[in-house]
């Protein structure tokens, strides 16, 4: 086993029973492993760094939302290079590229190199947020951009604590949907 | 928003999550499947009232037993294809043990009769019902497990789809065993085996689509 695999394990683990900063952590370190995959993979395909941006974000929503899907009992880097990929393969597809052109690659290649030269991507989330029904809105704004507390949100739009974090729940899995949508071209 | 503005985002008050969730889910879901299929059998076709007699009773349980090894071996596999990475190191070979077992023993079952009963040991009286019933059957329990393994993120569509229709076939077909009056092996190879076989191409077929997330 690497040392990274190690290392990212345990803050997954960490991250699953509720330690932000751990969390944190992961999504930094997995951003840049993400970067270095898709910058690699998109190369062959003739498209650019703003498109690997793109699905660096795609994939870090994805590996947030169903962070749950982790079993601890497995290693960590065949579950993130399985997302990774999906997302890829989902994305060529979207841009009407085929599947049978993505090399099978091994799921190590995932932490293989790092890149932690962020571009501009394509989307901006912050307006995708804004199209998302109003409770969704309200609560991923309130929580997730503006930093407030599930309790300081749930007095703010006179919601219950559970209707907020439902709501950052569903709207974060809808706002994936309106990601996929948007990167089509 | 930049990249380091989204991690910043996601990782703020973070809430823990359930790791239980997709083995209670995807378990609740074969419950409802089961009993679904059985409800939709009982109430559409009816269940079979001569088992009392021995010959009869040792058909229906070897049937139940056909469909419930296939349930099990299949639900095992389902359940680790369900999440993202689920499909690695993982070869289905144990998959194809029930029907080889069924197979072999509708093959000594043949090979111990006169070559004139073949034909009737192979096509029993209902073989056309069986061939409709299991795969319609199968739609409601295929739905229910669509539903629970798509909230587990598959990312190899196509095989986890083919296991979806394999549990969902083999519940159809444990569901079917309650009404089909057809005692022989070779029935049940073929007509039960090969319906369960024809749920699983639809579910790799239409799973792609079904299951994307």
């Amino acid at each position: 086993m690497t040392t990274s695999e190690r290392e990212l394990k345990a803050l997954m683990l960490a991250g699953q029973g509720g330690d932000a900063a751990a969390h944190r952590r992961l999504l930094e370190r997995l951003s840049q492993h993400l970067r270095a995959y898709y910058k690699r993979k998109l190369a062959s395909f003739g498209k650019g760094a703003m498109e690997a941006e793109d699905l660096v974000q795609e994939a870090l929503l994805a590996i947030h939302i169903q962070r749950h899907s982790y079993d601890p009992a497995e290693l960590l880097t065949p579950w993130v290079h399985a997302i990774a990929r999906y997302k890829l393969i989902d994305f060529l597809r979207r841009s009407r590229t085929s599947r049978a052109d993505v090399p099978i690659d091994e799921a190590d290649d995932i932490m293989a190199n790092d890149d932690h030269v962020a571009t501009e991507n394509s989307y901006d989330i912050r307006r995708l947020i804004e199209k998302l029904p109003r409770n969704m809105q309200y609560a991923i704004g309130a929580v997730k951009l503006e930093g407030l507390s599930v309790a300081e949100a749930a007095r703010r739009y006179q919601l219950s604590e559970p209707a907020i974090k439902v709501s950052i729940h569903r709207g974060l899995k809808a706002l994936a949907n309106l990601i996929a949508k948007e990167v089509k071209t | 928003m930049k990249t380091d503005e989204l991690v910043t985002a996601l990782s703020r008050h973070l809430e823990p999550v359930d790791r239980g969730l997709i083995r209670r889910t995807v378990g609740f879901a074969l419950a409802v499947a089961i009993v679904g299929a059985l409800c939709v059998a009982a109430l559409w076709l009816g269940v079979r009232t001569d088992f009392v007699t021995a010959h009869a009773a040792a058909f229906l349980i070897a049937k139940l037993a056909f469909a419930v090894t296939v349930i099990g071996v299949a639900s095992v596999y389902l359940m680790r294809l369900s999440r993202p990475g689920g499909e690695l190191g993982m070869p289905s070979f144990w998959a194809f043990v029930p029907f080889a077992a069924i197979i072999l023993l509708a093959a000594a079952s043949l090979g111990s009769a006169p070559s004139s009963h073949w034909n009737r040991m192979i096509l029993g009286d209902e073989w056309l019902e069986c061939l409709l019933s299991i795969p319609v059957i199968a739609i409601v329990p295929f739905a229910v497990l669509v539903w629970a393994v798509r909230k587990a993120a598959p990312t190899n569509l196509v095989r986890t789809g083919a296991f979806t229709g394999l549990v969902a076939g083999g519940t159809s077909a444990l569901a079917y065993a309650l009404h089909c009056t057809d005692d022989s092996l070779p029935f049940i190879a073929a007509w039960y085996g090969g319906t369960i076989l024809l749920c699983t191409i639809a579910g790799a077929v239409l799973a792609p689509r079904l299951l994307r997330w």
